[in-house]
């Protein structure tokens, strides 16, 4: 790996906060470097003083701010709501802003590009393929088969057990670090990656929706859900605790009969609100 | 045919050839290992009904179940629609080929 320091200038007329007194100096490698270029001469290393709580994002956007503007880097909520800096930080995608320097435990950060997705510049990818998975397994509630005795609009009540089937699938926040660490998805390019299939249980699992043989036919495919391995590595990496490959299991152990849809009808649900108000 | 159906004879047939082979394997060892496989003996098994039809159902398990575990394999390596019906030809016909060529020589012996 060729290595090139790019130092900082002086930064002692710019007003920014400086770190307190427990700093230190950590390397940060960044894969550099377009779609076609070779990797192996593909990093350039910064020098950059980083505290307790610096984030990797945090280093990255010194690096850029002051050693480097070249460097393309993407992020926006800075909290792990957004997934838009998803990388690969030391070997294993995480999200920049939700990974502190003091927690990877070294001084030498390498920070590259999302593998199983096309590489648009530096740490940058592009998720159009990522994006068009999610849309193809039609992620939103659909009532097809509304119940004609109920004449009035009313909301769509759930039981706090209802929303416990589907709950910690709807805190993907589509960052693409699940999709970046499935082997399938490194094969098979039209496997939905975990991310889409979770998605699938997700809006299966909810009493809501009816669109129960609509979804499950966009995932019974020759490159579907059954292309999974299980080899567990979506769940692992997840920055926001939703484990996809349990998702992938629970609807594969329904398509296969073992389990049951624990969905109740919606006429039901709105008669029981109805007599309870 | 559905990929789930496929992928539900898949699994069964995996579990039935586990059974049916561990009876093949059972049935050895009740004569001494090295008798098991004399000439006499290995026709005698077959001219037994119950042992070739044992025989043939290991046959025809195994070679669905592998044939399909193949054709999955092949199907990851690359996606195209002139790939995948190559693959599902070829993997079919392969499968038809080794339960008639064995199912063949089980009724030869057999007869
Ligand atoms: S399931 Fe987790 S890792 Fe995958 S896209 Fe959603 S939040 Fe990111
Ligand atoms: S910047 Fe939004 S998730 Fe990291």
């Amino acid at each position: 790996m060729k290595k090139k320091f790019l130092l900082a200038r002086d930064t002692s007329e710019i007003n920014l906060p400086r770190a307190s007194d427990d700093t230190s100096d950590i390397v940060l490698n960044i894969y550099r470097g377009g779609p076609n270029q070779k990797p192996e001469n593909s990093y350039d290393s910064y020098r950059v003083p980083v505290s307790r709580w610096t984030t990797v994002l945090d280093a990255l956007i010194y690096a850029k701010e002051r050693l480097d503007s070249s460097v393309a880097i993407r992020y926006s909520c800075r909290m792990a709501s957004c997934g838009s800096c998803g990388m690969k930080i030391n070997g294993i995608p995480r999200l920049a802003c939700y990974t502190k320097i003091s927690e990877l435990g070294t001084h030498t950060i390498t920070c590259e590009p999302l593998p199983n997705f096309p590489l648009i510049r530096d740490l940058v990818t592009d998720f159009q393929e990522f994006f068009d998975h999610h849309k193809k397994i039609q992620p939103y509630i659909q009532n097809l088969h509304p119940d004609p005795s109920i004449d009035k609009l009313s909301e769509f009540e759930q039981t706090p057990q209802q929303v416990d089937e589907f709950l910690q699938f709807s805190y993907c926040i589509k960052c693409g670090l699940c999709y970046s660490a499935c082997p399938t998805v490194a094969t098979d390019t039209k496997f939905p990656g975990p991310q889409a299939l979770a998605q699938a249980y997700r809006y299966f699992a909810d009493s809501r929706d009816d669109a129960v043989e609509k979804r499950l036919s966009i995932v019974d495919d020759k490159h579907g859900i059954w292309r999974c391995h299980f080899a567990g590595s979506c769940s692992k990496v997840c920055p926001k605790g939703v484990d996809p490959a349990l998702g992938i299991q629970m609807l594969r152990s329904h398509m296969m009969s073992i389990t049951k849809k624990p969905k109740k009808r919606l006429a039901e649900l709105r008669e029981t609100s109805r007599e309870g108000s | 045919m559905r990929e789930s159906t496929v992928m539900k004879i898949h699994y069964v047939t995996g579990l039935a050839a586990l059974l049916t082979v561990a009876v093949h394997v059972m049935m050895r060892v009740i004569t001494p290992f090295s008798m098991s496989l004399e000439y006499e003996n290995v026709v005698a098994n077959y001219q037994n009904i119950l042992y070739s039809l044992l025989l043939e159902s290991i046959l025809i398990l195994v070679s669905i179940h592998g044939f399909n575990g193949l054709r999955v394999m092949l199907l990851e390596l690359r996606q195209d629609a002139k790939w995948e019906k190559f693959v599902m030809l070829f993997t079919l016909t392969a499968m038809l080929v080794v339960i008639g060529y064995g199912t063949r020589t089980i009724i030869i012996v057999s007869g």
